[in-house]
């Protein structure tokens, strides 16, 4: 059995973790490097730093913070945001991350998650799918981190995660994004139904907004992991509070 | 003296590098045939597939200088497969085999996802020297697909579906499944025994 996991999502501009909506109105928050080993003595099981600075512009990624985090960091930690080769997967973990996240650049080209899997190996390629109901179907959203660009992707969640695995992608973070940001719970739902269908691990993403919506998710989509950011960033959960609680309800978590 | 990390070709080797500085080692991530040879210690990370790792070896002259190594070895991940004989990825794939037994796919399960990717308890910890300090019910993150088989050599377990060799130690040559760089104190605790192992 593994325990499941709680995975803190940071956003992170030019090497800083950042808060506020994305592309406008960043506040500060601190050293990237500082605040991933102050999550890591909370007890985070795995962290997610998602670049907010290459992806809407094309840029190449400054890996420089990614090798800070792992200098510093003895848990394991993923990369997302503006990757879109497998040069630059590689060189996220040639400076030290375990694990690479790609998105819109999959829908653009989906064979990019067959060559990383063939050049890094599937443990490290994990494919970020966000996805919206719409007439009684679960649809693929691109482009989601920036509101004038945002788009439908034109495929069905449940085909293009099928797919993903099938190429060879290691884990599937599925980000439910009526839910992200409103705090009204994950989509259990949707989740469930994706679990249904995959063989490989399934990470929840968006709706986080109590103690309760961990130990739902994890009962009711059986999933391994569950992602979120503002709950975290804001205070409005500890981490050892949460564990405590998923514990104490019969939740297998590593304390 | 230092800790060779032998460098196979693309893949984690810098977390490995990193956890090993936080303790103070002298390491030097390296394909040069004689820099391994003259090395205190050795680890040998998990690359990509069994097949692909054990052709890099002979393609850089590495395979005897590692099957000889007579100092402290150890595998992480894929290295700890590599230990053993044969592994059926790759369509088959002829290992060091320092321990018997063949590398197996983890049957896909329902209720278990494959790869196994995560934060599993070790039990059922032998008294080894690289276990020092480690106790049963402490955490260590794995990420791996294929299986070791369970062999007299196994030295720590942990479950998953069915009982996961964890960890084995065969002579002066040992293993990790999990990845002692991202096991947060535990993991820690086995890299420094690991670097404190007489060499």
């Amino acid at each position: 059995m593994t325990a499941r996991r709680i995975i803190p999502c940071l956003d992170v501009k030019d090497g800083r973790v950042v808060k506020g909506v994305r592309f406008e109105g960043h506040v500060d928050m601190g050293d990237a490097a500082e605040l991933a080993a102050r999550y890591r003595d909370q007890g985070a099981d795995e962290l997610v730093f998602y670049d907010i600075t290459a992806s809407p512009e094309g840029r190449t990624l400054d890996y420089g913070w990614v090798r800070d985090i792992a200098r510093l960091l003895d848990i394991p930690f993923c990369v997302a945001g503006g990757i879109r080769t497998v040069d630059q997967a590689a060189a996220c973990l040639d400076n030290g991350a375990d694990k690479v996240s790609i998105n819109s650049p999959a829908l653009e080209r989906p064979e990019l998650i067959t060559e990383m899997a063939e050049r890094l190996g599937s443990q490290c390629v994990v494919v970020g799918v966000d996805s919206r109901r719409e007439d009684g179907d679960y649809v693929v959203h691109k482009y989601t981190g920036d509101p004038n660009a945002r788009r439908l992707a034109g495929r069905r969640t449940m085909e293009w995660i099928v797919e993903a695995q099938e190429r060879g992608a290691g884990e599937i973070v599925l980000n439910c994004i009526d839910q992200d940001g409103v705090r009204r719970g994950y989509d259990t739902a949707q989740l469930s139904d994706a679990r249904s269908r995959l063989t490989i691990p399934l990470v929840a993403s968006g709706g986080a907004g109590s103690p309760s919506h961990f130990l739902d998710v994890f009962d009711r989509a059986n999933v391994s992991g569950a992602l979120a950011a503002s709950v975290f960033h804001s205070g409005q959960i500890a981490l050892p509070d949460l564990k405590a609680y998923l514990a104490g309800a019969g939740v297998e978590v590593r304390t | 003296m230092t800790t060779a990390i032998v460098l196979l070709g693309a893949g984690n080797t810098a977390s490995v590098q990193f956890a090993l500085e936080r303790l103070g080692a002298n390491v030097r991530v390296t394909s040069d045939a004689t820099q391994i040879a003259e090395a205190e210690r050795l680890i040998l990370p998990g690359v990509g597939a069994a097949g692909y790792a054990m052709s890099r070896m002979a393609e850089l002259g590495l395979t005897d200088i590692i099957k000889g190594f007579p100092r402290p070895l150890l595998g992480l991940c894929l290295g700890q497969q590599l230990l053993f004989a044969e592994s059926e990825e790759n369509g088959g794939a002829t290992m060091l085999g320092f321990i018997p037994g063949r590398v197996t796919r983890m049957p896909v399960r329902d209720d278990l996802p494959v790869p196994h990717m995560g934060w599993s308890k070790l039990h059922t910890l032998s008294d080894d020297p690289i276990l020092e300090g480690v106790k049963a019910g402490d955490y260590a993150y794995f990420v791996h697909s294929y299986v070791c088989p369970d062999t007299p050599t196994t030295i720590a377990c942990a479950d998953y579906g069915a009982s996961v060799p964890a960890m084995v130690r065969s002579g002066n040559r040992w293993g990790c499944q999990f990845h002692p760089e991202r096991s947060a104190e535990a993991g820690a605790r086995i890299l420094k025994n690991f670097l404190e192992l007489p060499a």
